[in-house]
């Protein structure tokens, strides 16, 4: 037994020496690699890039031997090395063609119980639900114009893209009174909002970045729960500030400096939970930023205990009404769960004017995998009933609906407006417009890409002025592509869009399904 | 008559009514005597056979005000059958519902050129006393309306408004006023619409125009908003029954104008809304105004290609889409206002005219009796 030890220590120390492995006694499964860096050493110059660029400590440089060398089990194939590479010479593939076949356990499933038998933990991980739930969007196609009415181009006609988000009168005054001063509503000039992350979540450089971006395009940023850094208070105009159950950052001037105050009940990647950034993340500036003490762990509670009921969300809604004297609109987010329809309608007629669903695909900085793709349902029918919910009760014009978790692209956004959608929220799309590569590891603090991280050696690698360019770039991208798809339908105003229905058909679903969705068939 | 008994003529072939709609391109004629001067049906009936090729025969219609003096205080119901099934049912609820002073068919000229039709009869009624008591009498005519056309599978309401009616079937517009024997008529206003339905087969209850109390509409174009705005309509208890994109414009001008007041310029700005770059240069005042009405009202906002001419008892308004992507002419000879999708339509019944003109996109022109017509700018 006693040599049997000795024999595996020496092992050990003689891998890690060569750097091969990281191998632990029992643990070899765990360790297993999931992807293999090849690189071709005839290429590479050993210019030691990739080695400075890993974050992951995946990569090394043996001088001895002149050669840079992967601990492949340690690579999370975030591409920072590839991207990075002057001379091309990374490529990073699967470490094998997996285990003996077999469908019922994939991959994931194995390698989770290697995980949790080798740490008896909770498995996390960052950004949306990757299983292969069907995606309704990419079963919907759009309609177009042809002979009857003309499409329009939007080079050459005004393609109108502004929207309300808020709540507004049923009817206008008849006597040429303004009818709408009580409404506070915010104004976007392309419906699409960036998502909540929060600066903790998400770097510092990232969020001024959304915030300028936002400016630019004439829409709005959202904080998340993590407060807004006093830096940021310039771009309150666009801020719709979050109050979540960790109330962080939360002060009379943090609401009424905002364009909107957002009460965050839930998230479509981790509904029904709280969150938690680890103390060792809470640095000067997010401690200055949350209003707690640096180095303290910062605990979101699963429920706001302030609210175990619909009444009790009332009067949190109107006491944030109170502290901003009813200047802007306030929202409550929800994450899509089985009875949306009902918790939105009750969430309007609580006084919340507007009403965010965030469906199952959305985003997150830190979940437990097991919740992330396993709870809520798809946005495109979360948002459908709600939708339809307010119109059966005839409270529609009482709130807007802001669609959130699942937004890929602008034929999404096009799809989610037809379904009912005011405006949409988009996350993981903005981070990959930056950068990210969706290797899921934002709970880990270390992004390689700058983006969820505020470590100070890799908060420089995303500059502010970069995600501000690129972030901008994305959103005129799409607003041209809603423009056209709009004119192709021959609308030239977004409102008509909202609720269009008839411009949607479903491909592939069952009359259950398009039931639930209320649009018809292709072909019909 | 003796045919209509046919259910299975495609003619009165139904889609869902959650999804069906029914797009056409037509022509469109209207004329308003300011002094509410009558003249008989034969003028419309020429000025829309002049546009002719504007229609493929399987759709047309006229409004008439004015027609029924002996019961101008009365609600005038045209009802449209399509089968004799619901006839006994629908009067049975009818009488249930209304003081019925008077009905009677239709009178019909049964012409070759209309081969199959359904079975007509008009109502003149009004609510009982009892249901006066907790409704105004529109709304209550209103509930009506929408209660037969949803819940009789087999009738229609294709008018309901006082002292006019409406006429319209499948067969050319001229052949049709004939059928109708629109001659031995006498209005104030006159509309006429020749229709292209292009996707599905004509219907009856889907012609030109549609109406809802005093309004009624005939449309040139196809509404694209129409998922939207027959949402919109639907949380305000507007059921769209008819499958046709334009029975919407009848809705959503009741509910603008009757039920929430809304002046005509107001009306025309939600449905036709001047553009935001438009808006922002307005003064500080008009722009808040603008832009409230297209916060609240844009479901209603009417969005693709359109010319319209809505009547009604007091008057005629013609109105283009934002971009005037159809053709809409309005001219003035003496006290009549008339407005065509062609001048030759006009220069038909009156060659000689003193103003001519085309309207602006989105600007609507309005014709009162009593007044002399306007154009309303949106600045």
């Amino acid at each position: 037994m006693e040599s049997n030890s000795v024999a595996q220590q020496e092992h050990t120390e003689i891998v890690d020496q060569l750097g091969i492995r990281s191998l632990r006694p029992g643990r070899y499964f765990g360790s297993l690699p999931q992807y293999y860096v090849d690189r071709d050493h005839d290429k590479c110059i050993r210019c030691l890039v990739c080695v400075r660029q890993c974050s992951w400590d995946a990569t090394f440089y043996d001088a001895n031997r002149n050669i840079v060398y992967n601990k492949y089990e340690n690579c999370v194939n975030c591409k920072r090395c590839v991207a990075m590479c002057p001379t091309q010479c990374i490529r990073i593939r699967e470490w094998t063609d997996g285990f003996r076949d077999n469908d019922n356990w994939s991959d994931k499933n194995i390698r989770g119980i290697y995980k949790q038998a080798d740490t008896g933990g909770v498995l996390l991980t960052g950004c949306g639900n990757d299983k292969e739930y069907s995606t309704y969007f990419d079963k919907i196609v759009l309609d177009a114009s042809q002979v009857t009415n003309p499409s329009i181009d939007p080079l050459r006609e005004p393609m109108e893209l502004r929207s309300f988000i808020g709540r507004k009168p049923e009817k206008a005054d008849s006597s040429r009174e303004l009818s709408t001063k009580d409404y506070p509503n915010i104004v976007a000039e392309v419906p699409i909002i960036f998502a909540p992350m929060s600066f903790g979540s998400i770097s510092y450089n990232f969020q001024e970045g959304l915030a300028r971006a936002a400016t630019n395009m004439g829409t709005y940023f959202n904080t998340g729960e993590g407060g807004l850094h006093p830096n940021f208070y310039k771009y309150g105009k666009r801020a719709i500030v979050q109050v979540a159950s960790g109330r962080f950052g939360v002060s009379a001037t943090y609401l009424k400096q905002a364009a909107a105050v957002e009460i965050k009940i839930g998230q479509g990647a981790k509904p029904g939970i709280g969150g938690h950034l680890p103390g060792e993340k809470v640095t000067a500036e997010i401690s200055r930023t949350r209003m707690i003490p640096e180095g303290s762990d910062a605990i979101s509670p699963a429920p706001q205990h302030d609210i175990y009921s619909i009444e009790d969300l009332r009067l949190l809604i109107y006491a944030i009404k109170e502290a901003v004297e009813y200047s802007v609109p306030v929202s409550v987010k929800i994450a899509a769960v089985h009875n949306v329809a009902a918790i939105a309608s009750g969430i309007i007629r609580a006084g919340a004017d507007i009403v965010v669903i965030d469906g199952f695909r959305g985003g997150t900085g830190a979940a437990p995998t097991i919740i992330r793709d396993n709870v809520g349902i798809p946005i495109e029918v979360a948002l459908a009933q709600v939708d339809q919910r307010l119109r059966d009760e005839g409270i529609r014009h009482c709130g807007s609906i802001i669609a959130a978790g699942g937004i890929r692209s602008s034929a999404d956004v096009v799809k989610a407006i037809a379904l009912g959608a005011d405006a949409v929220y988009i996350g993981t799309a903005a981070l990959l417009a930056v950068g990210c590569t969706l290797c899921q590891q934002c709970h880990r603090g270390r992004c390689a890409w700058g983006i969820t991280t505020n470590r100070p050696e890799l908060l420089p690698r995303l500059p502010a002025d970069f995600a501000e360019e690129r972030l901008t770039n994305l959103l005129r991208g799409w607003s041209h592509e809603i423009q056209e798809m709009l004119g192709l339908m021959g609308l030239n105003s977004i409102e008509s869009l909202r609720g269009n229905r008839l411009k949607l058909r479903g491909v592939g679903l069952t009359k259950y399904e398009l039931d639930t969705l209320g649009i018809e068939q292709a072909g019909r | 008559m003796i045919n209509m008994m046919n259910t299975e003529r495609k003619q009165y072939v139904r889609r869902d009514p959650r999804y069906g709609k029914d797009i056409s391109s037509c022509g469109i004629v209207g004329f308003i005597n300011h002094d509410g001067k009558l003249t008989d049906g034969s003028y419309i009936r020429r000025a829309i056979a002049n546009m002719h090729d504007r229609g493929n025969g399987l759709g047309g219609g006229f409004a008439a005000y004015g027609i029924y003096p002996e019961y101008a205080e009365l609600y005038a119901l045209h009802i449209m059958y399509d089968s004799k099934d619901d006839v006994q049912d629908v009067e049975k609820y009818l009488k249930e519902h209304l003081k019925i002073y008077h009905s009677e068919d239709i009178p019909i000229f049964e012409t070759p050129k209309v081969p199959d039709y359904p079975y007509f009869r008009r109502y003149f009624v009004e609510p009982t006393e009892k249901h006066r008591k907790f409704q105004a009498d529109d709304d209550y005519m209103v509930s009506i309306v929408m209660h037969i056309n949803v819940h009789f599978e087999h009738a229609y309401i294709i008018s309901s408004g006082k002292n006019m009616g409406v006429f319209k079937g499948v067969g050319f517009p001229e052949d049709l006023a004939e059928f109708f024997r629109l001659d031995e008529y006498e209005g104030y206003i006159w509309t006429a619409h020749n229709r292209f339905p292009t996707n599905t087969p004509g219907w009856w209850g889907g012609a030109h125009p549609f109406a809802l109390l005093d309004w009624s509409i005939v449309h040139n174009g196809e509404i694209s908003s129409y998922g939207t705005n027959r949402r919109y309509l639907e949380m305000f208890g507007y059921n769209c029954t008819l499958q046709t994109d334009t029975e919407v414009v009848a809705y959503l001008m009741d509910l603008l104008v009757r039920k929430h007041n809304l002046d005509f310029q107001a009306a025309s700005a939600v449905l036709a809304p001047p553009f935001w770059k438009d808006i922002d240069s307005m003064s500080e005042e008009r722009k808040n105004y603008y832009t409230q009405l297209r916060m609240i009202y844009g479901g209603a906002a009417l969005n693709g290609p359109f010319a319209f001419l809505m009547a009604y008892s007091q008057g005629l308004i013609g109105l283009n889409d934002r971009i005037k992507l159809r053709p809409l002419v309005v001219a003035v000879n003496g006290q009549t206002t008339y407005m065509s999708s062609e001048e030759a339509a006009i220069r038909e019944i009156s060659p000689e005219l003193e103003q001519i003109w085309a309207p602006r996109a989105g600007w609507p022109v309005i014709a009162k009796l009593n007044e002399s017509p306007v154009i309303m700018s949106v600045e």
